[in-house]
């Protein structure tokens, strides 16, 4: 037999693969993004179709410039999963050259540049977020008041056409609004303590509307229930487990309230933290980003302790609303050392390396 | 303005002084790399790559004036080797790698008169004028030497056969590595 | 009696419907016997027998060939052909020293040695010849020549004779079957070996997946002192010596270290049924069953063979190959070799023999890696396989060995488990065996360094001797001149 041994086993395989788990990954998104295209209407669509389908063109170019094959890395989903991302946390009205941006700043920049798949540092989605935050602070925090599909109040298919594709910045004063977290950090600035804040805004932050998600934000910060239910359903396929989530919620939960119970005026409270902004979908779909996130149990734990205190942080005190996708991208540069440092014990060896000692022996 | 331009400016040539007196104070002398690649070589000092001994061949190497393919014995392994120590590219592609080898004497072509045994590097061939030489398989490195000076061409090369208990997995080809296109 | 969890592991598809439920078969002799003088750990048997000699059945072939060796004997009566190289059931497909033997037909017995009228009074030493005498070597795969472990209890305080019965591999169930029809054999070879060695209990572990194994043997074991029956997690690898400790009692053989240090040994369950033949009737190991399965296998069982059958006779006496086979596989599907070949023959090591298709094998190109750590969570040995192969892809082999590759027991969950298919156990058994070849050749190169300074050394005698033979010479000169 020829090319007998090529391989030296095994010679069955679990029914795994990378696109069954990138496909799941998206299906986990499905409910909660096509809520939003009907919530935001048709320049959400359009926004959210540039954005993927300037992720997958940019890749395919990449690709074709550093002579890499074009699967699987086009037909996986990876790349539809980076751009689907990276929509889902640009403002819903964003004009085409946000996008496209962004899917430069996060497929070629964050990943073809330093390597292509598996090799990136940073979560690409995020780099393109926040790159664009940086460079696009006007555009990148225009939010909208919901005008859901056919809706009175909803642009048409070709106004829709004029918003995407029309002058930069549009007219978004009518119908402009602030996120639940840049209204809060606007007010705190101006003295008003943050529980009349949360209050005043009354029918749009009562948690029930906080979860549904009929308020201004991302796609990520609205609907935080469909999030839920993806990420939920991430944990019992096994594609994600539990110790990322677990631990940046916990540690925002417990830090929020923590520090409400200390100040109420000044702090937001733990469960304000977790249907807020982008949490569930940090949580469940960005922080737990296999490539860029530790690959330890432990590490993990760590990982997302660290993610949850960053984002406690940037919201409580820092100039951004919402410090997600800033606590990721620190917490990625810390993988590596928290991969080199927090490893799993060797079976029949202390965690020192040595072997163990047998009983009766020192 | 004036305080930024300064600021940075004492910053800059702080920093520029600190790294001046740093290599001068800190300089690592004596390179050790001499060494190193004295013991990458086989050690046999028979003379094949040209020089009179592994020490000289591995001070050429060291100071450049060699190349890493200058070791037949060693063969593609120690090439390899070596060129990982210096930190060069080498092209092995066409060095043919025969892999390691001994010598054998076919006893009917030998006549007994011992020039192998004076050239032998690790006195591994037993005999004396007029009687049989036989080679120690265990303690023959494949140097050559003997096959090169025997005058009735009784010594021939033999590859070192892998047995079954030497043998072990190739590296797998990746068939879809990426980054080999 | 209380279980301990063992980390990680997976959970493959057990697949061994088609061949656990009918009963072993027979195979009848087949036209040629081709016995390798290495079936087993350790030097190779030496033989005792020339071409064209005749012998008798259960007559010794080839005797050991050290302290840590294993005899070989004759499955039945007939001819030596001639004692030749021969392809070994092996992945390298390189060839080894193999006595050809043509049956006569006749299955005459030689003379055996007798059996211990009572292995239990007897001296333990008795019984470890005995063991040794039958050429009995470990049977779940390792083949470890049985009376070298036996002499464990000489050297060390041992509590439990572990018998595994755990047989984690996907197809196989020679074990279940053996555990099923011979329990009452294979739990008195048990307590012989467990009185060999000193050991005050016997424990069997099946994995749950066996339950009328588990309940046939408890049967048999209830009259019988000391003995205890566990059903384990149906978790590969459960069957590998070292987790299945660890799940009876809770701890970690310390690496570098055996499970006897833990005051433990453990034995294959056809092992045991080997050990009872062989003390108490004196009979050495002359075949072995075989679970014959695969996608490709028209009529899938398992099968006594015995030893030296072609593995082509063997797949025609189960029906055949229904269609090519991707992979011939020698054992399981998870740690089991490539064939190079149907022409090889089966030995003492052959517990399976497998014709997969390509569907299951499912074997896939590789694609890059998305770290996603799944190989991390499930090896069972605490490794980091995701780090290790990226340092062995760059060739950075002493990295690999500092994360602990040698430590890896090449159980290939993390290459079962991969999304990407990235062949890690693959990587890793190359890293292995070039570490090893790399050790050697540092060995001897030593070896010869020793070997060039000690000849420089001598020359330099000479050089010195003859220097001063020189110089006394002149000096003798000198003087007598000066007298003259």
């Amino acid at each position: 037999m020829t090319g007998f041994n090529d391989k030296s086993g095994p010679f069955t395989h679990a029914p795994t693969s990378v696109s069954k788990t990138m496909v799941t990954v998206l299906l986990a998104l499905l409910p909660a993004t096509a809520f939003d295209l009907w919530l935001f209407g048709w320049p959400a669509l359009f926004m959210f179709l540039i954005t993927v389908g300037s992720c997958v063109l940019l890749e395919a170019g990449c690709l074709i410039m550093s002579n890499k094959p074009l699967k699987p890395s086009i037909v996986d989903g990876s790349v539809v999963l980076t751009g689907w991302l990276l929509a889902m946390s640009l403002p819903p009205w964003a004009p085409w050259w946000i996008g496209l941006l962004g899917a430069v700043f996060a497929v070629v920049l964050a990943k073809h540049l330093f390597g292509g798949l598996g090799q990136n540092v940073f979560n690409p989605a995020m780099v393109g977020r926040v790159a664009l935050l940086v460079s696009f602070p006007l555009q990148m925090t225009a939010w909208v008041k919901p005008a859901p599909l056919f809706a009175e109040k909803s642009p048409g298919f070709l106004d829709a056409l004029g918003i995407t594709f029309g002058h930069a910045g549009g007219n978004f004063d009518a119908i402009g609004a602030a996120s639940a977290l840049g209204y809060v950090k606007t007010e705190l600035s101006r003295g008003v303590p943050v529980t009349e804040s949360m209050a005043h805004f009354g029918s749009s932050f009562s948690l029930g509307d906080m979860l549904i998600g009929m308020h201004p934000g991302s796609f990520g910060e609205t609907s935080a229930l469909l999030i839920l239910a993806g990420g939920l359903l991430l944990l019992a396929r096994k594609i994600i487990s539990w110790h990322i989530p677990v631990s940046v919620m916990g540690t925002l939960f417990v830090l929020g309230s923590v520090f409400h119970l200390a100040d109420p005026a000044r702090f937001t409270d733990g469960l304000f933290h977790l249907t807020s902004g982008a949490t569930f979908l940090g949580a469940f779909f960005i922080a737990t980003d296999y490539v860029t996130s530790p690959v330890s149990k432990k590490g993990q734990l760590v990982y997302g302790f660290g993610v949850g205190l960053l984002t406690w942080i940037i919201r409580s005190f820092a100039g951004y609303p919402e410090g997600m996708a800033f606590a990721v991208l620190l917490m990625n540069a810390l993988t590596p050392i928290i991969d080199h440092h927090i490893r799993p014990r060797v079976f029949g060896r202390t965690y020192k390396g040595e072997p163990l000692p047998l009983k009766g022996e020192k | 303005m004036l305080i930024a331009v300064g600021s940075l400016a004492v910053m800059g040539a702080t920093l520029g002084t600190l790294l001046g007196v740093a290599s001068r104070y800190l300089h690592v002398e004596d390179d050790p790399l001499e060494l190193e690649l004295l013991g990458l070589l086989p050690g046999a000092n028979c003379a094949q790559c040209g020089f009179v001994g592994c020490g000289q061949a591995a001070a050429a190497l060291a100071k450049g004036e060699a190349g890493v393919t200058l070791c037949p014995p060693g063969g593609k392994a120690v090439a390899e080797k070596l060129a990982k120590k210096l930190g060069v590219k080498a092209d092995l592609d066409d060095q043919e790698d025969v892999g390691p080898q001994y010598a054998v004497v076919e006893e009917d072509l030998c006549i007994g008169c011992t020039r192998c045994i004076r050239e032998c590097t690790a006195d591994a061939i037993f005999g004396a004028p007029k009687q049989m030489h036989t080679i120690l398989k265990d303690n023959c490195h494949g140097c050559a030497k003997c096959f090169k000076v025997c005058p009735t061409e009784a010594i021939k090369m033999c590859k070192v056969p892998v047995t079954l208990s030497e043998w072990h997995w190739a590296k797998p080809e990746d068939v879809a590595d990426v980054h080999a296109h | 009696m209380k279980l301990f969890s063992v980390r990680g592991g997976v959970h493959p598809e057990y697949r061994k419907e088609r061949t656990s439920e009918s009963a072993i078969v027979a195979m009848p002799l087949p036209a040629t016997l081709y016995l390798p003088l290495q079936q087993h750990i350790g030097a190779p048997a030496e033989p005792v027998v020339e071409a064209g000699e005749l012998v008798k059945k259960g007559q010794l072939l080839a005797r050991a060939g050290g302290a840590v060796s294993a005899p070989v004997h004759a499955p039945t009566s007939g001819r030596i052909a001639s004692i030749a190289d021969m392809t070994a059931p092996h992945p390298s497909g390189l060839p080894q020293p193999t006595i050809i033997l043509e049956p006569d037909g006749k299955d005459e017995w030689a003379e055996l040695p007798p059996g211990l009228f009572d292995p239990f009074k007897a001296d333990p030493q008795a019984i470890r010849s005995r063991v040794a005498e039958a050429g009995i070597v470990g049977m779940g795969g390792a083949t470890f020549p049985s009376a070298v472990k036996l002499n464990l209890g000489t050297e060390k305080k041992l509590e439990i004779l572990l018998l595994n019965g755990a047989e984690c591999e996907p197809y196989l169930t020679c074990d279940d079957r053996v555990m099923r029809e011979r329990a009452e054999e294979m739990l008195d070879g048990a307590r012989i070996m467990a009185y060999a060695l000193g050991a005050p209990k016997v424990v069997v572990a099946i994995e749950e997946n066996k339950p009328q194994a588990l309940e046939v043997v408890k049967q048999a074991a209830s009259t019988l002192p000391n003995l205890e029956v566990v059903s384990v997690p149906a978790q590969y690898p459960m069957g590998s010596e070292r987790h299945l400790v660890q799940a009876i009692t809770g701890e970690e053989t310390p690496a570098r270290k055996l499970t006897a240090d833990l005051g433990i040994v453990v034995h294959n369950v056809a092992t045991a049924c080997a050990v009872h033949h062989a003390v108490r009737y004196g009979k050495p190991l002359l075949a072995r069953v075989v679970t014959v399965s695969g996608g490709a296998i028209a009529k899938p069982q398992n099968v006594e063979v015995p030893l030296g059958t072609l593995v082509s006779d063997l797949v025609e006496f189960c029906g055949g190959l229904a269609v090519p086979p991707k992979r011939v596989v020698n054992g399981g599907p998870m740690m089991g070799q490539p064939l190079p070949s149907l022409a090889v023959p089966v030995v003492k090591g052959t517990s399976g023999i497998l014709a997969l298709t390509a569907d299951e094998a499912n074997e896939q190109p590789s694609e890059p890696c998305i770290r996603c750590g799944t190989c991390v969570t499930i090896c069972p040995c605490g490794l980091v396989p995701v780090e290790m192969s990226a340092f062995i892809r760059k060739e950075n082999l002493d990295a690999a060995a500092r994360l602990g590759v040698r430590d890896c027991v090449s159980c290939g969950s993390c290459s079962y488990i991969c999304p990407a298919h990235i062949p890690l156990v693959h990587y890793f058994n190359y890293a292995k065996g070039r570490l090893n070849a790399l050790d050697r050749e540092a060995r001897k190169t030593d070896h010869i360094r020793q070997l060039v300074e000690g000849h420089n050394v001598r020359l330099e005698k000479q050089a010195a001797a003859k220097a001063a033979a020189a110089a006394a010479a002149a000096q003798a000169n000198a003087e007598k001149g000066g007298e003259a």
